[in-house]
């Protein structure tokens, strides 16, 4: 098994326009690390200077990271990590 | 229950256990069913609170005119106390919301103006605050940054809760105005502070985003991020696999929203199974499913059907 990771269409130039790929590792970063060995330059996208970049939003398992430990948040094998461009919603 | 008017029958909404979509005899689910306000959604509770507020504090006087930007819930709310208390209700409404809620309005006697979908309900804030400059002597409430709507929750859903289920460990909503969170929430921390408060955020796909990609990121005034203990996502095709799950499972016909929200509620008491920790989670049922019968997704014959149907349309 292992992570399965969701691209936004942005982003699907890197992934051969692949909606969704998978990786390994046991926290985000180690996960974007193991991503750019396949998907060159797709790790410079979501992450800057060791930070999620400011306008990315990275849910694992729907939950934002933001909210969790951001790019040191734990993964394992069967969770879904949803990678998005940061876009306010409304619901009234 | 007696109540004296239809306005005064508004909360003291039932808390029912949802056995069959719990994820275990520990971790509980609980839903509020705020369809059972009068007009068969949570907003009556802040629209009625903002325009009481609003008269007492002498904004609102009669024969006023009240506009809101609304994708519909409140705009209803607000219109039926209108044509009760006597007030000329304007709504300003994205184009692409459904002809249910244009019918429920007009029915209650508000007067629409249609706002471009690109935008969504960014777009219909804007043009509103548009509008409100143009007449000065019309009386926006302003759900998104009116005080007085988080106050509601506070004053009533929360209280509520918290008695019908005083070992509550998580509260969750989706996430609008953020006003149902913010109210709830502060109360909840007050009197309970180990309760997490958790949003449901709608995520739509590709296309909508692309309907909305015009939007300047619009953060409504009321939101304080330091209420929220997390916040989560939610895909359209979960949104309406948990609503049909709702209905299948529980016998309970909700809004689309509120798929998101239980998607969440399931998503934390999933955690807490996995962390061993019981938990007893609350969650909103902000509207039942009658103003989304038009767009297919409780008839479709599958939910992959379903999830189809839905693909493009704006649903929360």
């Amino acid at each position: 098994m292992a992570i399965e990771v969701r691209i936004p269409t942005i982003l699907r130039t890197y992934t051969d326009g692949q909606k969704a790929v998978e990786g390994t590792g046991d926290t985000l970063a180690e996960l974007f690390a193991d991503l750019e060995t396949r998907h060159a330059g797709i790790q410079a996208r979501i992450v800057d200077n060791g930070e999620l970049r400011r306008f990315v939003n990275v849910y694992l398992n729907d939950e934002d990271v933001r909210f969790l430990e951001g790019i040191n948040t734990k993964v394992a094998d069967g969770d879904n990590v949803t990678i998005l461009p940061a876009v306010a919603g409304g619901m009234a | 229950m007696r109540y004296d008017s239809p306005l005064a029958a508004v909360g003291n909404t039932p808390l029912v256990c949802l056995p069959r979509l719990s994820p275990s005899a520990d971790v509980r689910i609980w839903a509020k069913l705020e369809d059972r306000n009068p007009t068969g959604s949570v907003k009556d509770r802040p629209a009625l609170h903002m325009i009481e507020q609003a008269e007492k504090d002498g904004r609102l006087t009669p024969g006023c005119t009240i506009l809101e930007p609304t994708s519909g819930n409140t705009g209803i709310s607000l219109a039926m106390a209108a044509k009760l208390k006597g007030y000329r209700m304007v709504c300003v409404m994205p184009e692409n919301t459904s002809q249910e809620r244009r019918d429920l309005l007009g029915m209650w006697g508000a007067e629409i103006i249609s706002s471009p979908a690109a935008g969504g309900s960014n777009t219909a804030v804007r043009v509103a605050k548009e509008l409100s400059a143009e007449h000065p002597d019309w009386v926006m409430l302003y759900q998104y940054g009116n005080p007085d709507n988080a106050g509601a929750h506070y004053a009533t859903t929360g209280p509520e809760i918290l008695a019908d289920l005083p070992s509550i460990t998580h509260f969750v909503a989706g996430l609008g105005t953020t006003g149902t969170l913010m109210g709830v929430g502060r109360y909840l921390r007050e009197n309970k502070p180990d309760v997490k408060i958790v949003a449901a955020e709608p995520r739509y796909d590709d296309l909508v985003y692309g309907l909305r990609n015009l939007d300047e990121g619009f953060v409504p005034e009321l939101y304080d991020a330091s209420v929220l203990t997390t916040r989560f996502s939610v895909g359209s095709a979960d949104a309406v696999t948990r609503t049909r799950e709702l209905l299948q499972q529980e016998g309970i016909f909700a809004g689309v929203s509120t798929g998101a929200a239980l998607h969440a509620a399931i998503g934390v008491g999933n955690k807490a199974v996995k962390a061993g920790e019981p938990a007893d989670i609350a969650f909103v049922v902000a509207d039942g499913g009658w103003k989304y019968l038009s767009t297919g997704v409780y008839t479709a014959a599958t939910t992959e059907e379903a999830i189809e149907t839905l693909q493009g349309q704006l649903w929360a």
